[in-house]
């Protein structure tokens, strides 16, 4: 059944184009329709589905003289992964409800994204999760060339790219296995349950995981974030920051980490007091952290602060990863969710509520409008966004900086001063970027007058609701996701990575 | 194990559930709100008195007074991470207390805040705050703590900054919530550091915690780089978070800032509750604070609590000082804070939990009656702030007099007869027989004396003489509509929560006497009985005469500056702050003595508060600027990095495979001919070649 999630959305883009052109409306409700099932599975899966361990959905041969199969699993990560890529489908719909704008290609697009993502996040076979992993890039690349903002085409091409050259590292890497390996399988439990020697595993390791990690913005692979995040339609940054970006990370533990754990192991002779691709990788993270949350700090658009504060989150996420204790890794799992969840709402705020509006994201200029009062909701979900962004104990983000914090106190002790620093940074410019948006002067306000801005309408409300209260009951009860997300990651897929580098 | 501990989580629940409910309600619900808010404090209130007597019926009976209730919170492999609440002496102490002058200044607010449009967000978060605080005091986990540390931290944010439309609002609310997260990060990192060390954050854990005997034999023998126990280490990092949110030096500086936030909110908040934490913090963690390598040290004080003391003793000095020097009434009760919450961290440096406490809850009514009085007084003046224009409220708030001179005599503490004379007593004694040195003692005695001399100036600038009061300025700086020229006494709804805070700003002090230290053995879960012998232990009496002069001599010496001659006008210089010729003139020529004092000793005093002052707005303020634009300028580099190199390199690689693609591109012009040449030239160039080799 967790299959139909892929077909109707595809299926649903399809219809989209058969409609009328003229009716964006039809094609709104259309959209929401289809994401609301995919939705609707992925929940009920989710909800049956307790015990986390690997559950195949679909097998079927499909390229039988290569020994590639069709074949469509799902275990507790992905769970939680497909999930969110529901919760996101959806609320993204709904805020972008007010598209008129060649609608109904808009929304073939999206759903053609959001398919892709739910089959990236399903396959089990690896040469089928590079298809899905190369279909993303698509509908990415003209949602914002199309309905984009600032820059758009230098921010579409940029991302793309990017993502072209992340996959072609992987493709290499993956082929570069196929063959090693020798088994005519592409599946992933086979190839991580096969023997490649520890000299191999070294280079492919950094080249897969580079390939990936690009995805999830690894400083100083970073760029093309904020800037394609910027350019992006709202949907289209809430997915780009919600789930693609995940895709990355997704593909750092699932592939390359599964596939190379020998990688993760010492050089056995340290360059610049670095001793293996395990340490390099959690340097990078930490710099991203701080980096990012540095950059956040002065930039002057709205939607750049968002995009860099995805950059610190995501470096938590790959430092999650770098710790391999069992902690720091299902604290990255569970930041994978909340940061698509969080990061969806800033976007939401930033690019539907206020800029839709005021159309401006200049701090300086969003300050005089006294938005807290033209358009308190906005303020209200932004605050609540920030403040679970910053980590404030209640909501998820919280639950996962302090699993993650924990395991990299046991891994590097001396990187978590840092992470603090990035912590305390993050305070900063969240509560910069609420005080200059939302709550400035209002002397200077009421000098200049401003034509009342609509108020927010009903799907915006609901889209934000649904956002904040899955922040929150991950927050409150974090069981809720690690219930599926440790045995998933005790199952027999990272045999190999327990033997290897995990403590 | 009984309902009440089982069921004391719905102590915190209730007001949360409270603020929920609030947030929810319309703004013109105003009644909804304040019931809801005043409604579930109550029921809180009478929880916790049941859970008071519970302790003590457990203590009289003899039994461990300490029960905790833990449930597991979330999973990773194997492990658990477990959260719980616990119900012993400490706890039951401060859960009385918070729920009751909470309570109390719930009531006084809904006359405090009549006038404001915001009047149900302003319950919303009052009811928020309050079930965070009592999360704090009750929880069994570090973790859980700091969880609930952080909302208090949010609550006090959104309470400062409630009229935000004020920039000084907005930025003070600022302030304060970065300068306690920098605390915070310490605590963090302690909080990180003591669970790799002991696998727990349980306090409690029949045994297994991190407060019990198992992990601190482990903390104190693991010896760091630096040849510090991790034990002491730990404790430092929580101190700083316990002195970010107690206003500790150098971490005060939000906390006179932090009164543009509403009076009730200054009372609750930065006096009574929050700002203690940080004290509350300290004595939750007293075994770790006091853990010891090896046996027979039990009297040597450990270094995680000389810092303590002597962070306390500066403190409460440095505070006192600048107070003396400040004409905002609430501002000089924000001094006189930081100035107690020092003595409270040295009082739990050199004698333990059970002084500082008692200081603290002493400490929580009479300044909670105190900041109420100001706030009646603020209130009564319009929205008045400035002591030099106001002057005679005795005559029009006869009842709020009566109510802030008890304060003022118990902050003081004027012996015998007020809580703050015992608590500060004890703080003291026990200073005087501190180990390691004897300069906090003295450095508390000189406070004391700071302390009796700026509240006698406060209160005769307020309230004797004839009113200054200036019709004009009044009148814009509150709600209009019933701006009076003349003072008025405030309604019933204000003055009785004063009434009754006044009474336990004396009567407290009686449950902790030496003769009667019921408040000591009560935490420490001892008996008690009475015997007046104790009055005759060696060092006691005389402490207690040294000190009670010292209180006589600052209320003389306020009286001496301040109540001799009433204050003329609101623009007549401070006739001890600034000395010049105008007060030479009116107070100088009768009494040439006391002008040759103030010129050279009082001068000395006076220009050293001022350097205090002068230290506080430029050298620790400056710090925190100068940190904060040093991160700033940092930002901005990698900002020019990101834009300049990374992006350019992106740029160039990109305009390199176009360039070279242009280049290409050229060879492919799709003109036959120029291919045909191509051709040709390569052929010759081939048969060239191809003959030159043969030729070799």
């Amino acid at each position: 059944m967790l299959a139909w999630t892929i077909y109707i959305s595809f299926l649903g883009a399809l219809l989209l184009l058969l409609l009328p052109k003229s009716n964006a409306a039809a094609a709104r409700v259309l959209a929401l329709l289809a994401a609301l099932v995919t939705f609707a599975i992925t929940l009920v899966f989710f909800l049956q589905h307790r015990t986390g361990e690997m559950l195949t959905v679909t097998d079927v041969s499909w390229i039988p003289s290569l020994g590639i199969r069709y074949h469509l699993a799902a275990d507790g990560i992905s769970l939680v992964l497909l999930l969110l890529t529901g919760i996101i489908a959806v609320t993204g719909i709904l805020f972008s409800w007010n598209i008129e704008h060649r609608a109904n290609e808009f929304f073939a697009f999206y759903l053609l994204l959001i398919g892709s993502v739910y089959g990236v996040f399903l396959s089990y076979d690896l040469l089928l999760l590079f298809v899905f992993y190369e279909i993303v890039i698509i509908p990415k690349y003209f949602l914002i060339a199309i309905w984009g903002s600032t820059r758009r085409e230098y921010g579409a091409m940029k991302l793309v790219l990017y993502s072209f050259i992340g996959s072609a590292m992987v493709l290499v890497g993956l082929i570069a296995a196929y063959v090693v390996a020798g088994a005519k399988t592409m599946a992933l439990g086979d190839l991580a349950g096969f023997p490649f020697s520890a000299h191999f595993q070294m280079w492919a390791f950094p080249l897969v995981f580079v390939g990936f990690a690009i995805l999830a913005g690894l400083w100083p692979f970073h760029t093309w974030a904020p800037t394609g995040h910027v350019a992006a339609p709202t949907a289209a940054s809430m997915l780009l920051a919600g789930v693609v970006m995940k895709l990355g990370a997704y593909g750092c533990l699932r592939v390359a980490m599964t596939l190379f754990p020998l990688g993760l192991a010492p050089w056995g002779f340290h360059v610049l007091g670095l001793g293996s691709w395990r340490e390099v990788f959690a340097v990078l993270a930490v710099i991203g952290i701080v980096y990012g949350a540095m950059v956040a700090l002065v930039q002057k658009d709205f939607k750049f602060v968002i995009g860099y504060s995805s950059v610190s989150h995501m470096g938590f996420i790959l430092l999650g990863l770098m710790t391999l204790n069992q902690i720091g890794l299902s604290g990255a799992v569970v930041q994978m969710f909340s940061h698509g969840i969080l990061a969806g709402l800033m976007f939401a705020v930033v690019g539907r509520m206020v800029y839709d509006r005021t159309h401006t994201r200049e701090l300086a200029l969003l300050g005089p409008m006294d938005l807290n009062k033209a358009i308190p909701f906005a303020a209200a979900t932004f605050v609540v966004a920030g403040m679970a962004s910053m980590g404030l104990p209640g909501f998820s983000g919280f639950v996962a900086e302090l699993m993650i914090v924990i395991g990299v106190w046991h891994a590097f002790p001396i990187l978590t001063v840092l992470v603090g620093l990035g912590l305390v940074v993050g305070v900063a410019y969240i509560w910069r970027a609420m005080q200059k948006a939302f709550f400035a002067e209002a002397d200077r306000a009421s000098a200049a007058p401003h034509a009342p801005l609509p108020p927010i309408t009903l799907p915006e409300r609901l889209g934000a609701i649904v956002l904040i209260v899955a922040s929150v009951i991950v927050g409150l009860y974090p069981q809720v996701l690690l219930n599926i997300i440790v045995p998933a990651l005790n199952s027999p897929l990272f045999n190999g990575l327990r033997q290897g580098g995990w403590r | 194990m009984t309902w009440i501990v089982q069921n004391l989580w719905l102590v915190p629940a209730l007001p949360t559930v409270a603020a929920g409910i609030g947030a929810l309600a319309r703004r013109r619900n105003r009644v909804l709100a304040a019931s809801l808010a005043i409604g579930s404090m109550s029921v809180s209130f009478l929880l916790s008195v049941v859970a008071f007597a519970h302790v003590l019926s457990l203590g009289n009976r003899g039994l461990a007074t300490r029960q905790v209730v833990d449930f597991r919170w979330f999973q990773f492999g194997n492990q658990w991470l477990k959260l719980g609440w616990m119900l012993d002496p400490l706890t039951a102490v401060m859960l009385v207390m918070v729920t009751f002058v909470g309570l109390l200044i719930f009531i006084y607010s809904v006359g405090y805040m009549e006038h404001d449009e915001n009047f149900t967000r302003f319950f919303c978060f009052l009811a928020l705050f309050a079930g965070a605080m009592l999360g704090v005091v009750l929880s069994n986990s570090l973790l859980l703590l700091f969880m609930c540390w952080e909302l208090v931290g949010l609550t006090s944010y959104l309470l400062i900054g409630f009229w935000y439309h004020k920039p000084e609002a907005a930025a003070a609310a600022k302030k304060a919530f970065i300068v306690t997260r920098i605390g915070d990060l310490g605590f963090f990192l302690g909080m990180a550091w003591l669970y790799a060390q002991s696998g727990t954050l349980l306090f409690y854990d029949n045994g297994a915690g991190c407060l019990e005997h198992a992990a601190l034999a482990v903390l104190v023998v693991h010896v760091t780089a630096v040849g510090m126990a991790a034990s002491t280490g730990i404790a430092l990092l929580i101190f700083c978070g316990a002195a970010g949110k107690s206003g500790q030096v150098p971490l005060h500086v939000w906390l006179p800032d932090a009164m543009e936030g509403p009076t009730p909110v200054s009372a609750l908040i930065h006096a009574a509750t929050m700002v203690a934490a940080g004290v509350f913090l300290i004595a939750r963690v007293y075994p770790l604070m006091s853990a010891h390598a090896g046996p027979g040290l039990g009297l040597t004080p450990t270094t995680a609590l000389i810092v303590v003391t002597w962070v306390g003793a500066i403190t409460a000095v440095f505070a006192a000082l600048i107070a003396i020097a400040q004409y905002d009434i609430k501002r000089i009760l924000a001094y006189s804070t930081i100035s107690q919450l020092g003595y409270m961290m040295m009082g739990l440096g050199v004698g333990g939990v059970a002084v500082g406490m008692f200081h603290l809850i002493t400490h929580a009514f009479f300044k909670s009656l105190l900041f109420l009085g100001a706030g009646s007084v603020i209130h009564g003046c319009n929205g008045e702030q400035d002591i030099r224009k106001m002057g005679g409220l005795r005559k029009f708030m006869p009842i709020t007099f009566l109510a802030y001179a008890v304060g003022m005599l118990a902050l003081c503490g004027f012996p015998l007869f007020f809580s703050g004379f015992w608590s500060k007593d004890a703080i003291l004694h026990a200073a005087s027989t501190w180990s390691v040195s004897r300069t906090p003692y003295y450095l508390g005695a000189f406070g004391a004396l700071l302390t009796a001399f700026y509240m006698t100036r406060q209160v005769y600038y307020v309230f004797a003489g004839a009113s200054r009061l200036d019709a004009s300025t009044a009148a814009s700086a509150h709600a209009s509509s019933h701006a009076t020229a003349t003072p008025h006494e405030s309604p019933a709804i204000m003055t009785i929560p004063l009434t009754i805070l006044a009474a336990f700003a004396m009567l407290l002090g009686f449950v902790g006497t030496p003769a009667w230290p019921w408040f000591q053995s009560f935490l420490q879960d001892r008996g008690v009985a009475l015997h007046l012998a104790a009055f005759s232990e060696p060092g006691l009496l005389p402490v207690m005469l040294s000190s009670s002069l010292i209180v006589l001599l600052g209320l003389a010496l306020g009286w001496w500056f301040y109540g001799r001659k009433p204050i003329a006008s609101a623009e007549a210089p401070d006739s001890f702050g600034r000395l010049q010729p105008h007060a030479f003139s009116i107070l100088g020529h009768a009494f040439y003595v006391d002008a040759l004092y103030r010129a050279t000793l009082l001068r000395l005093n006076a220009a050293w508060s001022r350097i205090c002052d002068w230290l506080d707005r430029w050298v620790w303020n400056g710090a925190v600027q100068t940190v904060s634009y040093t991160v700033l300028a940092f930002a901005w580099l990698d900002n020019l990095v990101d834009t300049k190199v990374v992006n350019a390199g992106f740029d160039e690689g990109c305009e390199t495979v176009s360039r070279s693609g242009q280049v290409l591109a050229l060879l492919q012009g799709g003109r036959v001919q120029s291919y045909l040449r191509m051709i040709g030239v390569a052929l010759v160039a081939l048969a060239v070649f191809l003959l030159w080799g043969a030729t070799r």
